[in-house]
């Protein structure tokens, strides 16, 4: 996994674009509209997770003046 | 009047509860105590006047309280029951208890525990006096088990000495076993006679039972192993000497007039039982004889002036219960009677010396205390002849020669049992007198620090004036009893007469004393030589341990046990459940590995995760 | 027709697999978005003319502009590269890699397992999309209207000026650097002319 925390949204981005391409082509094989429309709610999906995500990173930048993902483990035990 | 009969064991069960649950000071203590032993003898004398002058029917009287138990036909009552057997050892017991009620208020003084002793002893006397006068074999055992329990509490009276402890838990196991047997017995006669209801039990008995069908024996032995264990006769004597570890008051009480006679009135209670099971019988007389050979010689060996007492006491109920074997029980009741009167005299002369001299047990460290215990002397003589039996002037000796006489003349009596009877008072005396020469003449050993007061001399010398003149009063003693035990005067022909038997003894009697003076007083070197020669230390070893018995019940019970229960500490049901525990604990300690705190484990565990179902959706 | 689906197939894989292993954050995501803009291809030659646009618009429009801001804004340079060298090793490819496999093993058995027959390969109109999303699908449409609330309420929050007062509560842990965003608002305002001594 990478470290860096803007790596890890990337991939999350790069992971549900993934699973939309799966969706649109499920959706023409069957020449049925609905693929696109659940490719549709992936969008919006992601639009809402990235803005809170880089909010929050910026956040976790203010506090710890890196981007280290491994700096935020203050869950031991 | 005589339905004053329930108060006579309620009284003192009262006190003992008051005592337990309130606080007193020592002097309300004293007075509560003393005087619910008092009360219970007043109730008893009452009851007996009522008894002599108007005799209810067939002699016996019964006082049902209220049904104890009533499930299918088994229907024991709290109900007491009198008649002249139970009358006679009720006010023995109860006039023994009261005296030594007074001489502990004054022993006892200085200890701690004043009211809890005084609660055990009350509860004691009012469970003995509830077994004796039990109209049922159940209500008897609730009798014996509360005797038992409070044998225990007194033994260990001192509990922070742990040997206190080990020897209250060896008498209560011993008696316990003892107790097994005896319940055994009762299940076995409910279920062949289907009544535990003394006098009912012994009619059907008679009316089922042949002489000698296996029941009858089977039953009867049981009811023997039971005595055998609270009289502390053989094969279950080996705590009695080690109940010595309690105070002196309770050695005297329990250990010496009434606990350890319980036996004995189970024996005489149930005598219709033995009629019926002559092998039984004689099995009474042999464990009797036995018992009173054994304990004699031990007690000759013996250091510590009250493990000879216990030896002693050992002895004397062998000659109970050889009365009783071989028919003459009211010989064994009359022995019973004069042996509570002169064994608790001598416990508490005991008492006084053992206190007098600061806590001294040794008898070959004391000495010459015949001038300076002047009544501690005469007492412990007077009763000490009457142990022995000094013809005549003594009431030992008119119990103790009607018992030698029966163990020959008596229905199930032969000579051998004469000469064995001859032969123990010939230790008795020697080790009675031994006690005597070696404790209160002689050079003196150890300083007189205590001299004893009033309270405690007046019971001495009230039980020293019955030693004496307890014996006069035998022959209206034995038409007394006749009723409930009888005795055909000289069932058997012999060659000798009473009389002859009598003198015989006096004779046996007259030469131990002359050795005794010999050995233990003239010239000690004699003995002194004969206890060091190789055969003698031998003897002297083997006697002074019991014969061994301790040892032996070690070997072959105690030892076993142990290691059997060392080794199935492990065993598989119990590792079964440490097993499961284990497991957890495994569990526990995988599962808390992936409690990491980091980020990316807990972000990679969440993707593995999703991976991990979808597989599962997919394949399964 | 399928020539260029398998061109921009090709493309998509490439650049997405360079995304992932530049050190460099800006390079990784401009990889990034020339793998959306092939995905976008990849969705015409499919016969989603609607979702390719959408695509373009929001995902590679949008969403990696932000990303793009974002990265901008915090100035990471020279220093952050030459860690991510550092912590770019072998070993932490192992456990990826591994469930990567598992899912395109689990990918290609369900392909298999399924008839492949002809794509049915009719266009999908948007109009149809249209009818479908508020007819049956209207209640997706509603929730996923108040998600995106609930993202731009929260975003917003988040993203507020952090006041120099709470930020020292914080700053006890990194080493004392100042905050750079909200502090200088508030001096700016206290440092005004009237309130000068």
């Amino acid at each position: 996994m990478r470290r860096n925390l803007i790596f890890v949204l990337m991939s999350i981005e790069i992971m549900l674009n993934g699973t939309g391409v799966a969706f649109v082509a499920a959706g023409s094989r069957w020449g049925q509209p609905d693929g696109q429309i659940m490719f549709l709610f992936i969008l919006a999906m992601a639009a809402a997770e990235v803005s809170v995500g880089l909010a929050l990173l910026l956040r976790f930048y203010h506090l710890h003046r890196n981007l280290d993902a491994d700096a935020a483990d203050e869950m031991r035990g | 009047m005589i339905g004053l009969l329930w108060l006579i064991p309620a009284i003192p069960f009262a006190s003992a509860l008051a005592l337990a649950v309130l606080r007193f000071s020592r002097k309300q203590v004293a007075w509560i105590a003393v005087g619910a032993t008092a009360a219970s003898t007043v109730v008893s004398v009452l009851v007996t006047m009522a008894f002599l002058s108007a005799p209810p029917v067939a002699h016996a009287y019964t006082q049902v309280l209220w049904t104890w138990i009533d499930v299918g036909g088994f229907r024991p009552e709290l109900a007491f029951y009198l008649d002249p057997l139970s009358l006679i050892m009720t006010l023995v017991v109860a006039f023994v208890s009261f005296l030594i009620h007074l001489y502990s208020t004054e022993f006892m003084i200085d200890d701690d525990g004043y009211s809890r002793f005084f609660a055990y002893m009350n509860l004691f006397v009012a469970s003995m006096l509830t077994l004796l006068l039990a109209n049922n074999l159940l209500l008897l055992y609730l009798g014996w088990e509360g005797v038992g329990l409070c044998s225990y509490l007194l033994i260990g009276f001192w509990y922070r000495d742990p040997a206190n402890g080990a020897a209250g838990r060896k008498a209560f196991v011993l008696t316990r076993i003892g107790d097994t047997a005896m319940v055994i017995g009762l299940f076995l006669l409910f279920h062949d006679l289907g009544t535990l209801q003394i006098q009912e039990l012994m009619l059907r008995a008679s009316h089922n039972w042949h002489i000698g069908s296996p029941a009858a024996v089977a039953a009867a032995l049981l009811l023997l192993g039971g005595a055998v264990g609270k009289s502390a006769q053989l094969p279950l004597q080996t705590w009695l000497p080690d109940a010595m570890a309690g105070p002196t008051p309770v050695s005297a009480l329990i250990h010496a007039a009434t606990m350890v006679t319980a036996g004995v009135y189970l024996i005489a209670r149930t005598h219709v039982l033995y009629s019926l099971a002559p092998a039984a019988q004689f099995a009474v007389a042999l464990v009797g004889a036995a018992t009173l050979l054994i304990a004699g010689f031990s007690a000759l060996t013996q250091w510590d002036l009250k493990r000879v007492l216990a030896y002693s006491t050992m002895s004397q109920i062998g000659y109970m219960f050889l009365a009783l074997g071989v028919g003459a029980w009211p010989a064994a009741i009359f022995h019973f009677v004069t042996h509570a009167f002169f064994k608790a005299l001598l416990f508490l002369a005991a008492g006084i010396v053992i206190e007098a001299l600061h806590d001294e047990h040794n008898i070959f460290r004391m000495g010459g205390l015949r001038t300076r215990l002047p009544v501690a002397f005469w007492t412990f003589l007077i009763a000490g002849c009457s142990l022995a039996g000094l013809p005549l002037i003594t009431a030992g000796a008119f119990s103790k020669d009607w018992i030698i006489w029966g163990a020959w003349s008596g229905p199930n009596g032969s000579a051998g049992l004469w000469i064995v009877a001859l032969a123990g008072v010939m230790l008795t005396t020697l080790y009675t007198f031994r006690m005597i020469f070696l404790v209160f003449f002689g050079e003196a050993r150890s300083e007189v620090t205590k001299r004893p007061g009033k309270v405690m001399l007046i019971p001495c010398f009230v039980l020293a004036f019955l030693s004496i003149v307890s014996g006069y009063v035998k022959t209206p003693f034995a038409r007394f009893l006749e009723t409930v035990l009888p005795w055909t005067e000289g069932a058997h022909s012999v060659p000798i007469t009473e009389l002859a038997s009598e003198v015989i003894a006096a004779l046996v009697f007259l030469m131990g004393v002359y050795l005794a003076y010999i050995f233990f007083l003239r010239k000690r070197a004699y003995a002194a030589a004969l206890a060091s020669s190789v055969a003698g230390s031998a003897l002297h070893q083997f006697w002074f341990s019991d014969w061994g018995m301790d040892w032996l019940y070690d070997r072959l019970f105690v030892k076993p046990l142990v290691w059997f229960a060392r080794i199935n500490k492990g065993d598989f049901i119990d590792g079964f459940y440490t097993g499961i525990a284990r497991m957890n604990e495994l569990a526990w300690r995988i599962l808390s590995r992936t409690e990491t705190g980091r980020l990316r484990w807990y972000a990679a565990g969440i993707a593995a995760g999703s991976v991990v179902f979808i597989a599962v959706v997919l394949f399964l | 027709m399928e020539v260029a689906f398998y061109i921009a197939a090709i493309v998509a894989i490439v650049s997405t697999v360079l995304t992932i292993t530049r050190l460099n954050v800006v390079h990784a995501l401009l990889y990034l978005i020339v793998s959306l803009l092939a995905v976008a291809v990849v969705f015409y030659t499919m016969g989603a003319p609607l979702v390719a646009a959408l695509e373009v618009i929001i995902y590679a429009g949008a969403i990696m502009v932000l990303f793009v801001f974002v990265v901008m804004m915090l100035n990471l340079g020279k220093r952050a590269a030459i860690i991510e060298g550092q912590w770019m090793q072998g070993n932490i490819w192992v456990g990826p890699v591994l469930l990567s496999a598992v899912l395109i093993a689990e990918v290609v058995y369900l392909i298999l397992r399924a008839r492949l027959t002809e794509t049915a390969g009719g266009v999908v109109d948007p109009k149809q999309v249209g009818l479908a999303l508020y007819g049956p699908y209207l209640i997706g449409v509603e929730l996923s209207s108040m998600l995106l609330l609930g993202a731009l309420v929260g975003a917003c929050h988040l993203g507020r000026p952090v006041f120099e007062k709470a930020e020292g509560r914080y700053d006890r842990n990194s080493d004392g650097a100042r905050p750079h965003s909200g502090g200088n608002l508030i001096r700016a305002r206290a440092r005004r002319p009237s309130d000068a001594p």
